[in-house]
């Protein structure tokens, strides 16, 4: 293995040898991970990879079956999170560990309050917390409560949360990615500050730019295996996402020729609070329409009114010519309507269930007869796309939860791909998933425009929404600010200009 | 261990739990049986053949009780079909079967038995035959052989278990697909009770009363199930349209329908009911087993079939599991909620009828704590508090394991207050037991 960048004496990190397997799967075969003082290191690899389970170890979320882990030299052993916290380590996992009803500051020290006989110092903690806030140079209303501050100030309270126990380590898991650009800026120049201070960093992230602009070191996992480890400075992007999935990969977006048609779906004066404000678009047959624009915006908004799933205050929406008197997700769907959310597992599945009956849920319409259903019948559909899309699941009747990010889409993809949707909405098709999956479903995005197809695309990973494209919508607070046609000559300057105006 | 079997054991584990509750019931319960009834006549009738066989006299001897009688009655059939004659039946107390033995010794007629019960055979008045009445010669005391078995798995105590749960276990399948839906409906017990003194004013007060013809009571009782359904309605509809939690509405749902009943019966019980009407809650037409339990394994096929193999099913643990998710794919979620109170508000309307017709009364004081008995035959039944889990076959299960349990403290003499202290217990236990059984073999809880 390659010295690490930055030299220094024992490392402030080291996980040796680590081993961990669950019913049915090895998720890690020996990975070894070294982390110095001072460091960012990107952990890449697919979903599935083994990248959350080895950050589960670390955190003492999970213990290993084998395998050491060594802090600035001393052997240390985890037997809960409590013992990884007080060991230095703090984990900000994705989705955050936040009590939604307590303040900024009641989280902050939470399991750690200031106390005094039982009482808890309050005005210490507020004064602690202040000056942690001051330090990451945000202001944050420490007595809202913390579902209603922004998805960054959140994270801004877990990285608060993490230096008020003066955590040595910190494992950041896809900190961007439901931030937009302007707060992923921030979020770099705080990440450089802990960096100032000796803090090792293990970063995670599907975003290979960010991994560029922040990574002092990249570590690549597959099939819960080390496969790589390079300074940022000797990897090109393309021998990152080589090493990633195993194989060569031509390009990010395949390529393909739009063959656009006639008009499908055209939505006029749609208007809903102050979220979706008198907003009119049409997509075409063989088109596939981008609606990009800052989180909050109004693009997951709009498309939910489309799909009957809020109640439009006004606006008509036309499909093939026809107006459509959508009520409910139902009636959307019955009209040939289909979306793929923003948030699968809080929205697109039910994560207990097996994945059959996920894949089913829309299509027992059709799958059944006289209220039964034909069990048979689905077992075969299902079977056909598995096929198709290429799922891994060990059988039909795996449990949804236990898939990796990128499955988890293909059978949502599948259950609306059953369906025959003429207009198929895809929000944030990608988050959260590796670049092997992320390809195969543009391709199925592609296919499906091929067919004649009208396909919206929500993204705010700019590349993205330039590289599938045909056409690109700009939303801001709830309008339509700007059309971009000629996708191939514009850039993400562009782009962001539009969004922010 | 397979997937299938594996499944079948996350599914239906408790099955073990129940099968070892018996195992120790019968256990504690061993002890030594004599034959009554049919069975008894039977045994006595092959011996009596035999000797003295052919034209030799009985006198038949039992007590008045029900029991005794059916007893007498068929071994009187048995041995004149046999060629015995019948010398006499004595029906009473040790008095009677002096006066007709002196009957039979006035007549100078020889007598070869007595076929006698358990209980007949140790009269005083038997002891000394030959002394007493010699002119009788030297009758033999015949009486049913005694064996050992447990008293718990006796058939009528199996059928009694099956009786007594019948009504928890229909109200439990309503109460499943509620709990599917993680939704709660404390309602059940207060339907019972308005349900029974609905059919039992119904009975009395139009379709004449004592006099009341089987349509009459059929209509009666099936205005009380619609009227429990409507109310099922009435909380499916504040649940699904004006966004209430089941919990409250259910709670405001309980004291209204109980309030209604004791109003209704003017917190009297309604008796003015015709004999017949027991025919639903006591009847056995088909092999000998109660029209209840029929009932009830009846609808657990149907609800069984419901959850497994139909469309709505399948909605029911999805809108339970995730109701957006299941919302955003085309589930119409509020018909599905609805559907799920108003069978569980009918079927509670049943229980009451059922239990009205068990016994031949309507009362407002029926089902008082029901809902919390449903409730944990459900739970223990393996179904999730939380929803979109949960075994249509397994609260039938938890329901008789409940009933095991608390027949089963009936036999060994546990006192009543003790009893609930133990079936507490022993919920617990269940359910903590059904836990750890996920655990270990459910597979996939150590990543979620």
């Amino acid at each position: 293995m390659n010295p690490p960048a930055p030299p220094s004496t024992a490392p402030l990190l080291e996980m040796r040898g680590i081993v961990k397997s669950f019913p049915g799967v090895k998720a890690l075969r020996s990975v070894s991970l070294a982390l110095h003082a001072g460091e960012v290191l990107a952990l890449l690899g697919e979903n599935g990879a083994g990248k959350s389970t080895l950050m589960k170890v670390l955190g003492g979320a999970l213990r290993a079956d084998a395998g050491t882990i060594h802090i600035a030299g001393d052997e240390i052993h985890f037997h809960s999170p409590h013992d990884s916290r007080a060991a230095g380590v703090a984990v900000i996992y994705q989705e955050f560990n936040l009590v939604p009803g307590l303040t900024a500051c009641e989280n902050i020290f939470l399991g750690q309050e200031r106390s005094r006989f039982g009482f808890v110092a309050r005005k210490q903690e507020r004064e602690r917390a202040t000056a942690l806030f001051k330090r990451l140079g945000v202001p944050i209303d420490l007595d809202a409560p913390c579902r209603r501050l922004t998805t960054a100030q959140q994270q801004l309270v877990e990285i608060a949360k993490a230096l008020a126990f003066e955590a040595r380590i910190m494992v950041m898991d896809e900190p961007s990615a439901a931030l937009t650009s302007h707060e992923v800026e921030r979020l770099f120049a705080i990440i450089r500050d802990l960096k100032q201070h000796g803090i090792g960093i293990i970063y995670i992230s599907h975003r290979l730019d960010e991994i560029f602009t922040i990574a002092d070191r990249v570590m690549v996992l597959r099939d819960g295996a080390n496969v790589g480890e390079q300074p940022i400075g000797q990897l090109t992007r393309q021998a990152m996402i080589e090493m990633m999935v195993g194989r060569e990969l031509k390009d990010e977006f395949p390529k393909r020729s739009a063959k656009v048609g006639p008009a499908r779906l055209e939505v006029s004066g749609l208007r809903s609070g102050q979220a979706v404000r008198d907003v009119s678009f049409s997509v075409h047959a063989g088109e596939i329409l981008a609606l990009t624009g800052l989180i909050g915006s109004g693009r997951t908004e709009t498309v939910r009114l489309i799909f009957g799933a809020d109640a439009r205050e006004r606006g008509q929406i036309r499909l093939d010519g026809r107006l459509l008197a959508l009520r409910s997700p139902q009636d959307a769907i019955a009209e040939g309507i289909g979306l793929l959310t923003e948030d699968r597992k809080l929205q697109g599945l039910v994560l207990s269930h097996s994945v059959r009956e996920n894949f089913g849920l829309p299509n027992l319409t059709w799958l059944s007869r006289r209220g039964f259903v034909q069990l048979g019948r689905e077992r075969e559909r299902f079977g056909h796309y598995v096929a198709t899309l290429q799922i891994k699941v060990p059988h039909h009747e795996q449990r949804a939860r236990l898939l990796s990010g990128g499955n988890q889409q293909k059978v949502v993809l599948a259950k609306w791909l059953a369906r025959n949707c003429e207009v198929l909405i895809f929000d944030e098709p990608t988050r959260g998933i590796d670049v092997g999956a992320k390809y195969e479903i543009y391709l199925f995005m592609n296919e499906l425009a091929a067919q004649g197809k009208a396909i919206i695309m929500i993204s705010s990973e700019m590349p993205e929404v330039l590289g599938m494209a045909d056409r690109v919508l700009v939303m801001h607070d709830g309008r339509v600010t700007g059309e971009i046609t000629d996708v191939t000559r514009a850039t993400q300057e562009q782009l962001m200009q539009l969004a922010v105006a | 261990m397979n997937a299938t079997l594996r499944h079948y054991f996350t599914d239906y584990g408790m099955i073990f739990v129940l099968i070892l509750l018996c195992a120790f019931f019968s256990a504690v319960t061993y002890s030594e049986q004599s034959p009554t009834g049919e069975a008894a006549a039977k045994q006595l009738a092959s011996e009596l053949r035999k000797q003295p066989g052919k034209g030799g006299r009985v006198l038949i001897a039992v007590r008045s009780q029900a029991d005794d009688a059916v007893f007498a009655r068929k071994l009187e059939a048995e041995l004149s079909a046999a060629g015995l004659v019948v010398s006499g039946v004595v029906s009473g107390e040790p008095k009677d079967a002096r006066e007709a033995l002196q009957k039979l010794a006035a007549t100078g007629a020889k007598l070869e038995a007595i076929a006698c019960n358990q209980a007949t055979a140790s009269w005083l008045v038997f002891s000394d035959l030959k002394a007493d009445f010699p002119t009788l010669g030297n009758p033999r005391i015949v009486k049913p052989r005694s064996y050992q078995w447990p008293n718990f798995l006796k058939s009528e105590n199996l059928l009694n278990i099956a009786n007594q749960i019948a009504v928890i276990a229909i109200v439990a399948i309503g109460m499943t697909m509620v709990i599917i839906t993680a939704g709660i409906d404390l309602s059940v017990g207060s339907l019972l009770a308005l349900a029974a003194v609905l059919a039992a004013r119904g009975i009395r007060d139009y379709a004449g009363a004592l006099e009341a013809t089987p349509f009459g009571m059929t209509l009666a009782c099936a205005a009380a199930v619609v009227l429990c359904g409507l109310v099922g309605a009435f909380s499916g509809g504040m649940i699904t349209l004006a966004g209430i939690p089941p919990f409250i509405v259910t709670l405001a749902m309980m004291l209204v329908a109980s309030g209604l009943a004791y109003i209704l019966s003017q917190g009297q019980s309604i008796y003015q009911i015709p004999d017949s009407f027991v025919w639903l809650g006591r009847g056995a037409d088909f092999l000998g087993i109660p029209n209840a339990v029929l009932l009830m394994l009846v609808l657990y096929a149907l609800a069984q079939v419901l959850m497994s193999r139909m469309k709505l099913g399948r909605y029911l643990y999805a809108v339970g599991g995730n109701r957006e998710a299941a919302r955003l794919s085309g589930v119409p979620v509020q018909r599905v909620l609805m559907f799920a109170y108003i069978a569980s508000g009918s079927l509670a309307g049943l229980g009451g009828v059922i239990m009205a017709s068990q016994l031949k009364s309507g009362s407002p004081t029926y089902g008082n704590m029901y809902e919390l008995y449903v409730i944990a035959a459900v739970v223990v039944g393996g179904t999730s508090l939380s929803g979109g889990e949960g075994k249509m076959l397994g609260t039938l299960i938890g329901a008789f394991t409940i009933a095991v349990i608390q027949n089963g403290m009936n036999l060994t003499n546990v006192e009543s207050y003790t009893q609930k202290v133990v079936l507490g217990l022993v919920i617990l236990a269940a359910v903590l037991l059904d836990q750890l059984r996920h655990r270990r073999w459910g597979g996939g809880t150590a990543n979620p």
